[in-house]
């Protein structure tokens, strides 16, 4: 992944995946792509493409960039459209602005999202919740 | 028009979290014409519900998603003007919300959007939302009526797929504020028949339905 590691990527029992942490004082301006899933707490600015991991926008993350990947959850601010092969999360605190494309998708209340949402029920099985 | 601004919002209610239902002969009437039909273009202004987005997506439409009250409560939009009042800049909020083609919407649902939003925002925004529907298109918006107080709850609406609405009190913390401040927002006006007429003027049709929780329920044909 061509991605700082401003953390230390958690590597912890078997049954856990890798994951690479952009952290709360890291800005990243450019593409981001990967092959581990990828969690973002600081500031991106481009685009992310990791179609078959997930990507996680912590409380703190700032994301002006479109997002795809498997499995996409939000909890900071995401300015950008995304895209989630599998399943979309919009968490509490989320401020989403920019078009969804997704299978699943799922939004707490008192998220905000401001854009087309497109459920996609051939990118695979199951339903939203 | 009745305005509530100088209210004291310290007596609002603390509406629990959960989920009430209403009977809505409105939603009723949109349900059929969602189940009825495929591919519509629908703009859910209300503040954004998992249940509406499944519900429409899952018939086929194309579903946009946009929470106006929310997105009109930026600092942003406040600015002064020559005399030094504060004000809301309705073109900067035009200008970044509502963007998109003309001709575009077959359902705009409004939900309680007019009856909470800064007032010199309710006709640029109605004004734009007419533009963006398709001749033909349908609008819901709901309103209270004049007995309802100053902190009727905002709610957020969820389709149920009957003529049955899902509520949920809706929360924002004032800007700058913990959101362990939230509150309710509070009811701006109350719009009377005429007002309501005068709003939609533009439109080709207008139908009434007074329902027995002090809401007016108007669906409005383009």
């Amino acid at each position: 992944m061509d991605v700082p590691q401003a953390n230390v990527p958690q590597s912890g029992n078997s049954e856990s995946r890798e994951r690479a942490t952009i952290g709360k004082s890291v800005v990243i301006k450019g593409e981001v792509s990967g092959s581990e899933d990828l969690y973002i707490d600081g500031k991106v600015e481009g685009s992310i493409d990791l179609r078959n991991h997930s990507v996680t926008v912590g409380p703190s993350g700032n994301v002006k960039a479109g997002i795809t990947a498997k499995s996409i959850m939000i909890q900071g601010k995401v300015d950008g459209s995304l895209t989630a092969s599998d399943r979309l999360d919009l968490r509490k605190s989320a401020v989403v602005t920019g078009d969804v494309t997704t299978q699943r998708i799922a939004i707490e209340e008192g998220a905000f999202l401001k854009g087309k949402v497109d459920i996609q029920k051939e990118m695979g099985k199951g339903a939203a919740s | 028009m009745k305005f509530f601004r100088s209210s004291s919002n310290q007596d609002a209610p603390q509406a629990a979290a959960h989920k009430l239902t209403r009977r809505s002969s409105g939603i009723g009437e949109m349900v059929r014409i969602l189940n009825s039909q495929e591919g519509l273009c629908v703009l859910d202004v209300g503040a954004t519900s998992a249940n509406n987005i499944q519900f429409l997506t899952s018939q086929g439409h194309k579903n946009y998603s946009e929470d106006l009250l929310r997105a009109s409560l930026d600092p942003a939009l406040r600015t002064q003007d020559a005399t030094g009042n504060t004000v809301i800049d309705s073109k900067k909020f035009l200008d970044e919300n509502l963007v998109y083609p003309n001709g575009r919407f077959d359902i705009v649902l409004c939900w309680n959007l007019p009856d909470y939003m800064e007032e010199s925002l309710v006709k640029p925004t109605i004004d734009r939302m007419w533009s963006q529907m398709k001749p033909g298109g349908l609008l819901l918006a709901f309103f209270h009526t004049r007995d309802a107080g100053p902190d009727s709850t905002c709610y957020r609406y969820h389709i149920t797929g009957t003529d049955m609405l899902e509520m949920q009190e809706i929360k924002f913390a004032p800007p700058g504020r913990p959101a362990s401040e939230k509150q309710s927002p509070r009811l701006q006006r109350v719009f009377n028949n005429r007002h309501i007429e005068n709003l939609f003027r533009d439109f080709a049709s207008i139908k009434f339905f007074l329902a027995r929780d002090n809401i007016r329920e108007v669906l409005v044909v383009r």
